[in-house]
């Protein structure tokens, strides 16, 4: 599982509002290797949710290079980056997006619709990863029948569905109360040491506190990277 | 991704604002079933006049004898007796689009019945006569092969005759005089009513030919085998022009005319009328295309409405379709899918209230109707068209949609 998964060259991002040019990124360099636990971290504008878009092959980069398993990304078409996000990338975001009115299990199954694997396959993963975020027993309930913590189990069973290599988690816990927010955490870590790479942005210490490295965004710049004792939210909740 | 599951997803999407899918769906379903109503309302106007014309003998072409000139002054047509009952056998028999030709030599006079008379018209026919009129003989009966060959003393009389003569008394087996010769009535024909030309068909007595030229209309018809008109029906489906066609052929060889020479007959037919009718037909087809295609129009419009209303609803939903993997031709198919869905169903509805709603204008107005299953597959096709057509433009919105400001949107 050992090796560079991520590497930014020089990333940079600008937005063009009206005739002003807002640079979001100022050339961002770093690696990140398989297997780790990263916290970005910073005040908003800072920069941190437009590197997790470029991460997350939503967004293209006005300048530099990102490397994702080896592969060239930041020069591919939006068809393509689709294909990438679809084989090797989970999402989880602050307030779920889950389909409205969709039961657990297709709500999980959803990025396979769009590798084409067949329907009864796709109920099967589904039902495998629901029972890993522990929800087995919820698997026909929409989202309205579920608990916000419950909600982003969901949807984090729906972000390992596809086997990716990494997942990136927007303020995850943004949306949950404080005993909620550690039972994700808890769940992200154990997903960690199961050998997923896990990205999170957040603008809490509490939650960048579980994580094993946490970077520092400001104005577009990456002003402190460093290792972290990570916490055991697991060990919170007993 | 595949085609079930999209249209797994377009039906949950429909289900889940049901009370506005419905409502979209009225344009649609209103347009459709407005089509095959009017169609099938249109279709049937023009069968019924259609049979009228049958009725009258749209297939039927007659030959008439030339003019003759004399001193100057051109007579009308069978002013000179040129065609003869040998004439109308060798058409019927050699010409194969023609079902029956029946030769007939007329005239009128006064016919007597007791202290009552009428001025009536008589033809003498042959039985193939009634063949081509379809012309039935409701009381008593028809002509017998030995009265026919032996110029016997009897004839046929039609309802006004029979009004006129008898009232309502039965005229069978009654003798009556037509020009001092006495017949005996052996048949009432049925009701033709008025003629094209406002004329009563039903004023008319029938007699043999044979009757007619040795007995009723003197001895200038005596000898001759001359008629006044042959009476042609051609087979059903045959083409009349080419029916037409080789009758002249053969008359102009029967009588062998020249090259460069006139004929020395006319052919008359209803075809003209029956041109008429389909130029008419065409531009009551034409209207209804245009009252079809508006409502269908508006249907659309209000397709492509709910359409883009629901892609800035789903807004989110795009984007975290995107996030996992949608590409934009997935999204635009969705939604493409989506739309052609709420038209075809409206359609299939439109189509069973088109039918019930034709079905209740025959029974309720009294109206003929005639539903025709090119409409209906014309109509499920326009619905289908219109849900692709106004569909495009939405699908194709939520497709270029970006994946983060799709998802950032609230």
């Amino acid at each position: 599982m050992a090796g560079t998964l991520i590497r930014v060259e020089q990333l940079a991002k600008e937005y063009r509002m009206g005739s002003n040019v807002v640079p979001a990124l100022q050339g961002v360099s770093l690696e990140i290797q398989a297997g780790e636990f990263v916290a970005v971290m910073g005040p908003s504008g800072s920069g941190k949710s437009t590197f997790m878009n470029l991460l997350g092959c939503l967004d293209h980069p006005s300048g530099g290079s990102y490397w994702l398993d080896g592969e060239e990304v930041s020069q591919l078409s939006g068809d393509e980056l689709a294909q990438v996000r679809n084989r090797k990338l989970g999402f989880v975001f602050q307030h779920f997006n889950l389909l409205a009115r969709t039961s657990a299990l297709d709500n999980v199954g959803l990025p396979l619709l769009y590798s084409h694997m067949p329907l009864h396959e796709r109920r099967q993963q589904a039902e495998r990863r629901l029972q890993q975020v522990g929800l087995a027993e919820r698997m026909d309930h929409h989202p309205a029948q579920l608990s916000g913590g419950q909600q982003q189990r969901v949807a984090i069973a729906r972000a390992l569905v596809n086997n990716p290599q990494l997942v990136l988690a927007d303020e995850p816990t943004g949306a949950l109360d404080s005993r909620t927010s550690i039972e994700i955490m808890a769940l992200l870590q154990q997903l960690n040491r199961e050998g997923i790479t896990i990205v999170v942005v957040t603008h809490e210490h509490d939650v960048a506190s579980f994580a094993g490295r946490i970077i520092n965004f400001r104005d577009g710049r990456v002003i402190q990277d460093h290792a972290n004792q990570a916490a055991d939210a697991a060990a919170m909740l007993a | 991704m595949n085609f079930a599951a999209t249209l797994r997803i377009a039906l949950l999407a429909l289900r889940v604002n049901k009370m506005r899918s419905a409502l979209t769906m009225l344009g649609i379903i209103i347009g459709v079933a407005a089509v095959i109503v009017m169609i099938a309302v249109g279709g049937g106007a023009q069968a019924r006049v259609e049979d009228q014309i049958r009725s009258l003998g749209s297939n039927i072409i007659m030959v008439l004898s030339g003019s003759m000139t004399s001193g100057g002054a051109r007579g009308g047509a069978g002013s000179q007796p040129t065609i003869s009952e040998d004439d109308a056998y060798a058409i019927g028999r050699e010409i194969e689009e023609i079902q029956a030709a029946a030769p007939t030599l007329r005239g009128n006079g006064q016919v007597v019945f007791g202290n009552t008379n009428w001025s009536t018209v008589f033809y003498g026919i042959t039985p193939d006569y009634l063949e081509v009129r379809e012309w039935a003989v409701i009381e008593g009966r028809g002509f017998e092969p030995a009265e026919m060959n032996g110029a016997g003393k009897v004839a046929l009389i039609g309802q006004t005759v029979a009004r006129n003569l008898f009232g309502d008394a039965s005229p069978i087996d009654q003798v009556i005089r037509v020009r001092k010769v006495p017949l005996t009535v052996i048949g009432v024909l049925d009701r033709k009513g008025q003629s094209m030309t406002g004329q009563d068909q039903d004023d008319i007595l029938l007699m043999p030919i044979s009757t007619a030229r040795k007995r009723v209309l003197g001895a200038a018809m005596a000898k001759s085998r001359s008629v006044s008109s042959i009476m042609v029906k051609v087979r059903q489906g045959q083409d009349m022009s080419a029916a037409d066609q080789r009758m002249r052929e053969l008359l102009r060889q029967r009588h062998r005319l020249q090259p460069g020479q006139d004929d020395d007959f006319f052919v008359r037919n209803l075809s003209e009328i029956l041109q008429a009718q389909e130029a008419s037909s065409k531009v009551m087809a034409l209207l209804l295309a245009a009252v079809a295609s508006v409502s269908l129009l508006v249907g659309g419009i209000g397709i492509m409405n709910i359409m883009l209303v629901s892609v800035t609803e789903r807004t989110r939903e795009i984007g975290l379709r995107m996030a996992v993997g949608a590409r934009g031709r997935d999204i635009l198919t969705q939604f493409l899918v989506e739309a052609v869905t709420l038209s075809l169903i409206g359609g299939a509805i439109g189509i069973l209230l088109g039918v019930g709603g034709a079905m209740a204008v025959a029974e309720l107005a009294g109206w003929r109707t005639e539903l025709s299953g090119a409409s209906i597959v014309l109509a499920a096709g326009f619905a289908g068209a219109v849900g692709i057509f106004f569909g495009y433009y939405p699908a194709r919105k939520a497709s270029r949609l970006l994946p983060i400001e799709a998802l950032r949107y609230e």
